[in-house]
């Protein structure tokens, strides 16, 4: 593995960049949330994301992909981390885009992955249960087969980009005991179902976030995802290669975070002399570089050992979620001390970061989460 | 492609036939570190012809140009001999500041007679060297030395103190920082003499560590006379040497304890706790140092990804990058908080100083622990290396 960007993702990084930049700054996501926007982002600009090829990155040329991989995903979602842009990346092509490719019928992907990938649908992934933590094969959500299809019921909780989505694979028991990995089945249904509820929620970091409900919702065993059965292994896969693009947004957003601070840090002048010129300032930005520094490469390493299919990927991945977790939460921890009294306004921009980065460590398991998994997979 | 796989047919061959058997399979074993020298004894009487069979070669420093004595080998070829050299779990023949320090030094600013004169020494492990930098009052502030030295014909003779020398004791000779002009800026009145220990008026007195070594030493220089073709680039132009060498060392430091490990050996880490502490249900029996061992080894990997980071983008063709700054800071420490869990895994029996109830492996971590104390402070500490990443690449004002 060659932790460097070759020339394709250096004009990548420069396109996404500049174009992350021109159409969302960090006040549009101000502006979303103190105007309250229904959807919580911009149909228009998604499309046009999809027009540059962005959404299609990670699927395969015969789904109409690009056949790249998670090196070239991690660059798009760092710059969308940067200024914490809404679109549905995360939602639409890591959860839904990747289950349907990796598991969805080739009527399936037809109906729904094609316009996931030409921006025209936006789906997501409905896993979550109150309580359940960290644990993806719990929940109390059940599917009872009747002739030819199944009926769900339960409820999901902070589902992303639920709200709005054109539809929401959801994951459900089938057979077997809650936590088991075999018996859990993956759901696609469509939102104008019977049954089905979508409520917005408001979370602390503003991500667009819903419940969702399902009260007798029939789905026909066609839109079943991979085997009736072995949903909580295609879930795992396709969070854990969710999981490191969320941690490319988190490069990005601790980035931002560290440079605020770091301006900040060279305009404010207190006893006639800017405080960067403190030592005991100085020592603490310098600790922090070091951390997204380390950041970055392990970012890199795990998106890498996703595409060559390391036998260490696993542990790359829990190695990299581990990390940003720690650093994104101390790295925004420092910013907000070192801005002083401006840092907890909510004028002040470093706020948002300090919430998405509590979020975003607690999205598809937290430091700690991994940590275990990484001892656990070292045989200790 | 077909040369490569070749060369390491006939290295592997070579090494099969020829290294040493006692030697074999102790490459994580430290006491197996030989630094040559006239003075020196080595740790194993096989060491002598393990070092002497790779430095004809000039694989001692394989990757040094031939002319000099060096293997000449490329990239590719050095990490196929180093591959070979893990495969039978060989320790390194020749190690010490001669090879990390002030041989890389020699080639970037030696004239060509200095560059034949000292560096096949270094290969061949012939001369030991020191590193004669820090003085009484020249520490962190380094620039602040006052060793002097004044010219006398085609000689300097050269007035004061040395300390913290480590290996004084066991070298041969010393590179040092030497003040020549005491009229001008502190940086600019320095130059970087090599010297002989053997010259008359040069006294070395060891100092004990807290690890109960005695690595360092003070070197006291009384009118001693140097020929001025021992100064490495121009007179009163040591400083920039002196700091380019100060990389050298830093990069040397930050990857301590990080030999290559062999293909079959377990984490040092792991199988102490494995030992001391044992598993239950698979998992190490006590959760706090379990959870200890997975961020010192989630660090491990971060930190020798930026390496490789470092590297990669090197070998791209880019400039190195800011994460370079932070190898010697980050690698130091990692270091340190690597000891100290193992002492908390070894438990009680980390405490033996020496002699009955405690095992090699327990006696030597003791020692390992308080010797890493001084990896933040050797070769620049801790805060000097944040004061460098704040000014130089946060561009922080003074
Ligand atoms: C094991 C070991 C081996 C060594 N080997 C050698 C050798 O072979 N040759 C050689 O020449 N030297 C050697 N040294 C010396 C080493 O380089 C010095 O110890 C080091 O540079 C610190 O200098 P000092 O000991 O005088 O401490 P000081 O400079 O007095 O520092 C004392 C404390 O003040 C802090 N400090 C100093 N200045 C600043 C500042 N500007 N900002 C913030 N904090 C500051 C330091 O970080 C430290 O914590 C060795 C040291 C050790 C521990």
């Amino acid at each position: 593995m060659e932790l460097v960007l070759n020339e394709e993702q250096t004009m990548l990084a420069e396109s996404v960049n500049s174009f992350v930049k021109d159409n969302s700054p960090i006040t549009r996501f101000r502006k979303l949330r103190d105007e309250n926007d229904p959807l919580g982002y911009s149909k228009e600009l998604w499309k046009q994301m999809a027009d540059l090829g962005w959404t299609a990155i990670l699927f395969q040329e015969e789904d109409g992909g690009l056949g790249l991989g998670m090196a070239e995903t991690v660059i798009v979602t760092e710059a969308m981390g940067r200024n914490l842009m809404p679109e549905p990346y995360l939602s639409s092509i890591m959860l839904a885009g990747q289950a349907l490719s990796l598991g969805g019928s080739p009527e399936l992907k037809e109906k729904w992955l094609t316009p996931i990938i030409s921006g025209d649908s936006v789906l997501t992934v409905a896993y979550q249960e109150k309580m359940m933590r960290y644990h993806l094969y719990r929940g109390a959500t059940k599917a009872e087969k009747t002739s030819g299809a199944y009926r769900i019921n339960g409820e999901k909780v902070q589902v992303l980009d639920g709200n709005g989505a054109d539809a929401i694979i959801v994951s459900a028991r089938t057979s077997g005991n809650d936590g088991d990995a075999e018996g859990l089945t993956l759901f696609l249904v469509p939102k104008d179902t019977a049954g089905l509820t979508v409520i917005r929620q408001s979370r602390v970091d503003c991500r667009n976030l819903a419940i969702v409900q399902l009260n007798d919702v029939e789905v026909p065993e066609t839109n079943i995802i991979g085997e009736v059965g072995k949903g909580g292994e295609l879930l795992s896969r396709v969070v854990d290669d969710a999981t490191v693009a969320l941690c490319g947004e988190m490069l990005g957003g601790m980035s931002f975070a560290f440079d605020r601070m770091l301006g900040y840090m060279k305009e404010r002048v207190q006893f006639n002399v800017v405080i960067g010129s403190f030592q005991a300032l100085k020592h603490r930005a310098a600790r922090m570089f070091m951390e997204v520094e380390l950041t970055r490469s392990v970012v890199m390493a795990a998106a890498r050992a996703i595409d060559e299919n390391d036998p260490n990927k696993e542990i790359l991945i829990a190695t990299a979620k581990a990390r940003c977790s720690d650093a994104y939460v101390a790295v925004t921890n420092e910013a907000v001390q070192i801005l002083g009294g401006i840092g907890m306004t909510d004028e002040e921009d470093i706020g948002f970061y300090m919430k998405r980065a509590r979020a975003a460590e607690m999205a598809f398991g937290d430091a700690a989460y991994h940590k275990d998994r990484f001892a656990s997979l070292k045989g200790y | 492609m077909a040369d490569l796989q070749e060369f390491r047919q006939s290295v592997r061959s070579w090494l099969e036939a020829n290294a040493p058997k006692t030697l074999r399979g102790k490459v994580t074993d430290l006491t197996f570190t030989y630094s040559g020298g006239r003075k020196g004894k080595p740790p194993h009487p096989d060491c002598i012809p393990w070092l002497n069979m790779m430095a004809e070669r000039g694989w001692t420093i394989p990757f040094w140009p031939k002319e000099y004595g060096g293997g000449g080998l490329d990239k590719q070829e050095t990490k196929i001999l180093q591959e070979e050299m893990l495969r039978l779990e060989l320790p390194p023949p020749l190690s010490g500041m001669g090879i990390t320090m002030i041989g890389p030094t020699v080639l970037q600013y030696g004239t060509e007679e200095q560059k034949k004169l000292y560096i096949p020494q270094i290969v061949k492990g012939e001369i030991r060297w020191c590193q004669g930098y820090s003085e009484p009052n020249a520490g962190s502030d380094l620039a602040n030395i006052q060793t002097k030295a004044i010219v006398d014909g085609d000689d300097y003779i050269v007035n004061g103190q040395k300390i913290w020398t480590s290996g004084g004791n066991e070298s041969d000779w010393i590179f040092m920082l030497v003040r020549t002009n005491p009229n001008v800026k502190k940086q600019a009145g320095i130059t970087f003499l090599l010297c002989d220990l053997e010259t008359e008026g040069i006294e070395v007195r060891p100092i004990k560590l807290i690890s109960g070594a005695s690595i360092f030493c003070e070197v006291f220089f009384e009118d001693v006379r140097v020929p001025r073709n021992q100064i490495l680039n121009r007179v009163d132009g040591g400083w920039e040497v002196a700091r380019a060498l100060l990389g050298h060392e830093r990069t040397m430091i930050a990857g301590l304890g990080s030999r290559p490990a062999a293909p079959t050996a377990e984490d040092r880490v792991e199988a102490a706790a494995k030992k001391n502490i044992g598993l239950e249900n698979g998992k190490i029996a006590d959760e706090v140092i379990r959870s200890r061992m997975a961020q010192v080894q989630i660090d491990e990997s971060s930190f020798k990804l930026t390496v490789q980071r470092n590297s990669d983008n090197m070998k791209a063709g880019h400039r190195p990058g800011p994460e370079s700054s932070i190898f010697k800071i980050y690698g130091t420490e990692l270091n340190q908080r690597r000891e100290e869990l193992l002492l908390s895994i070894f438990g009680p029996e980390c405490l033996g100083w020496e002699g009955d109830g405690f095992d090699a492996k327990e006696l030597e971590l003791c020692r390992t622990w308080l010797r890493s104390r001084g990896n933040t402070l050797e070769g620049g500490s801790s805060e000097i290396q944040l004061n460098i990443i704040a000014k130089q690449v946060l561009n922080l004002p003074d």
